[in-house]
């Protein structure tokens, strides 16, 4: 209402530039309140800042170093010296678990930003032009599509070799067909508008018109898409650390430590539990706030 | 021909090749554009109009092929361009006005950004800022009140009205030399139709553009226009200046559709219809199209394709009740049937 009376006043650059910022306050502060009426995406957020806030201040928040060993304090269960205990060569598992939280991020970053912006391209491009080069965009993410995502995962990493690196490839490589296929089929609906027959009348290249025009239009699925993806991603990596295909060892990651923890299993459950904890929890937590994302994105809900 | 010649299409054909077979859209679409004049296109839904002005910017999608033809544009052929010198004459050139402006503006760029990217799509060099503030002035030209602030809305935010005048800047503001409108009032209020027109009109002849209106209203053409191209199922039936086209029709089908506008003088008359359908474009063309609907149809019309008479300079028809009235039109090479590549 405010922004209609609004209209009647004769223009002046600060009414604008105000209006414009009151627009955006109401944005955000709808926003707020569709995030808070969501308990569970509440409490996903809350995970998610608690794991970068554990990431950021790990040095801090660690009791010891995550990679000395002391083989004469091996398999302790928890304490109140070692929160987690330790593992079978004496490390303190808690301070594993803080310096995980650093590998974890560094890995679900580092593929949604690979794999996205690929995934984003492919699609477009196949979209856009259709015919033969849709064709074989999509039939090629088809042979992606046709392995579960860990299987194929696994393949990339055997074949490129364990490593931290190599894994976030491996998982990239397996994630990219699923945000081709949403951009491309944002793409399609986009792509057949007036609009776009408008800029092309107007003499834009292809180039312009996907950048300019089809590429903004499709970044709001693959950012829910993405932020449904993350718990995936880190189960995914946990996975490949756990098969030894992932990062190596004396590195702190959760996955791996799960591994490590196998033979201990049935006397020293804190080993694999208390890392695959965090896992569990961490994913959780993507998976509760990539829900709530999707609603505070769709216009209809407001 | 005149030496003020802009644009002049001759004996385009146009197929698409659907599932359903192959639609003749265009069969023989011959007219010219001069300089500074304006060009109606009329003819019902269906008939090819919008089919021509996209082939003219050669936007025609697969499963669309311009069959032959020609398209000259000063003097080059516009068929014959490679992929980048095209684009360079869209927008820049020629430009297109559609129909409906709430769904040809981008809805989620700002309108003054959308009237910038004309400019800056064909000047590199040129800024964001500067390209605004021509935008901006364009708008203000246009009669858009307080422009620097509907500049920064959005579509959804204007009306019908407002949103024709922002696509008009858009297409104008780069001074085109040629500007297609396809049917750029059908979709606003009559009482915000003439106000477009005017403006359109207006800022036209300050630019010296010309116009390739596109339109089934027959009284806008009557207002804005010099002369005057009727078309029937893919074919221009009639051409001429519109004075001559309009008060003395000479094809039986201008002169029907001249009839079926309602008189507003006299209530009891009743409405006027052509009878019968319009034809299916699946069938190839061997003779008139028009020839079952017509009231002077002759035995001829339904086995041979009429040439274009040329009745006086500035009037010609396809029709053979004009056979011996005037020479056929151009060179006589082009009513023969063209090998389809």
């Amino acid at each position: 209402m405010r922004t209609l009376l609004n209209v009647t006043k004769t223009f002046d650059k600060k009414a604008a530039r105000s209006q414009r910022w009151d627009a955006r306050k109401r944005y955000l502060k709808d926003s707020y309140i569709l995030w808070r009426r969501n308990r569970l995406m509440v409490a996903g957020t809350l995970i998610i800042v608690f794991l970068i806030l554990v990431a950021a201040f790990a040095p801090l928040l660690a009791t010891h170093d995550p990679y000395e060993q002391i083989l004469h304090n091996r398999l302790e269960p928890p304490s109140i010296q070692q929160y987690f205990g330790t593992d079978n060569l004496g490390r303190d598992i808690y301070s594993r678990v803080i310096y995980g939280a650093r590998v974890t991020l560094f890995i679900a970053i580092l593929v949604a930003a690979i794999s996205t912006p690929f995934g984003l391209v492919i699609g477009v491009v196949a979209g856009y032009f259709g015919g033969l080069i849709d064709e074989i965009l999509m039939r090629l993410a088809d042979v992606f599509l046709a392995f579960p995502k860990l299987i194929l995962a696994v393949a990339f990493a055997a074949a490129l070799g364990a490593g931290v690196e190599n894994a976030i490839i491996a998982i990239s490589v397996a994630n990219w067909p699923g945000y081709a296929r949403l951009a491309r089929a944002d793409t399609l609906s986009v792509r057949n508008n007036d609009y776009i027959q408008v800029i092309r009348s107007m003499g834009a290249s292809n180039l312009r018109v996907m950048l300019g025009h089809i590429t903004p239009m499709c970044i709001s699925s693959i950012v829910v898409r993405l932020s449904l993806d993350m718990g995936v991603i880190i189960l995914t990596a946990a996975g490949l650390g756990f098969l030894g295909l992932g990062a190596q060892p004396p590195m702190p990651e959760w996955g791996l430590m799960v591994s490590d923890g196998r033979q201990f299993l049935v006397n020293q459950w804190w080993i694999s539990s208390l890392p695959g904890f965090a896992i569990l929890i961490v994913v959780m937590g993507f998976n509760l706030m990539g829900d709530g994302i999707r609603d505070i994105l769709d216009p209809h809900l407001r | 021909m005149a030496a003020d010649l802009l644009l002049s299409v001759k004996d385009l054909k146009v197929y698409f090749y659907t599932l359903r077979g192959l639609v003749h859209a265009l069969e023989r679409v011959s007219f010219y554009v001069n300089r500074q004049e304006t060009l109606g296109l009329a003819g019902e839904t269906g008939c090819g109009k919008s089919v021509t002005a996209r082939s003219i910017l050669r936007l025609i999608d697969p499963p669309g092929r311009i069959m032959s033809g020609n398209i000259f544009f000063e003097g080059r052929d516009l068929l014959a361009l490679n992929k980048a010198e095209m684009r360079h004459i869209r927008g820049s050139q020629i430009s297109m006005i559609m129909q409906e402006p709430k769904i040809s503006l981008n809805p989620v760029i700002r309108v003054g950004d959308q009237v910038a990217e004309t400019l800056l799509v064909h000047d590199r060099s040129l800024n964001r800022r500067s390209a605004r503030k021509q935008a901006v002035d364009m708008l203000a030209q246009l009669g858009i009140p307080d422009a620097t602030r509907i500049s920064r809305r959005y579509a959804h935010e204007l009306s019908g009205g407002m949103g024709q005048r922002v696509m008009i800047a858009m297409m104008l503001v780069t001074r085109p030399k040629l500007l297609i409108a396809d049917e750029p009032t059908s979709a606003l209020d009559v009482s915000v139709q003439g106000q477009i027109l005017e403006l359109m009109q207006k800022l036209t002849k300050d630019i010296g553009t010309s116009v390739l209106m596109i339109t089934h209203d027959l009284a806008v053409m009557a207002q804005t226009c010099d002369w005057v191209a009727v078309m029937y199922a893919g074919d221009v039936i009639e051409m001429g200046l519109v004075r001559d086209v309009l008060k003395h029709p000479q094809h039986p089908y201008t002169q029907d559709l001249l009839k079926t506008i309602p008189d507003k003088g006299n209530p009891n008359e009743p409405l006027y219809s052509i009878k019968g359908n319009v034809p299916s474009l699946l069938e190839p063309w061997t003779n008139c199209r028009y020839a079952p609907r017509c009231n002077y149809v002759m035995d001829r019309c339904k086995r041979e394709i009429p040439p274009r008479y040329v009745l006086n300079k500035s009037h010609q028809v396809a029709c053979f009740l004009y056979e011996g009235q005037g020479e056929i039109e151009m060179d006589k090479e082009c009513f023969k049937e063209t090998a389809s590549p």
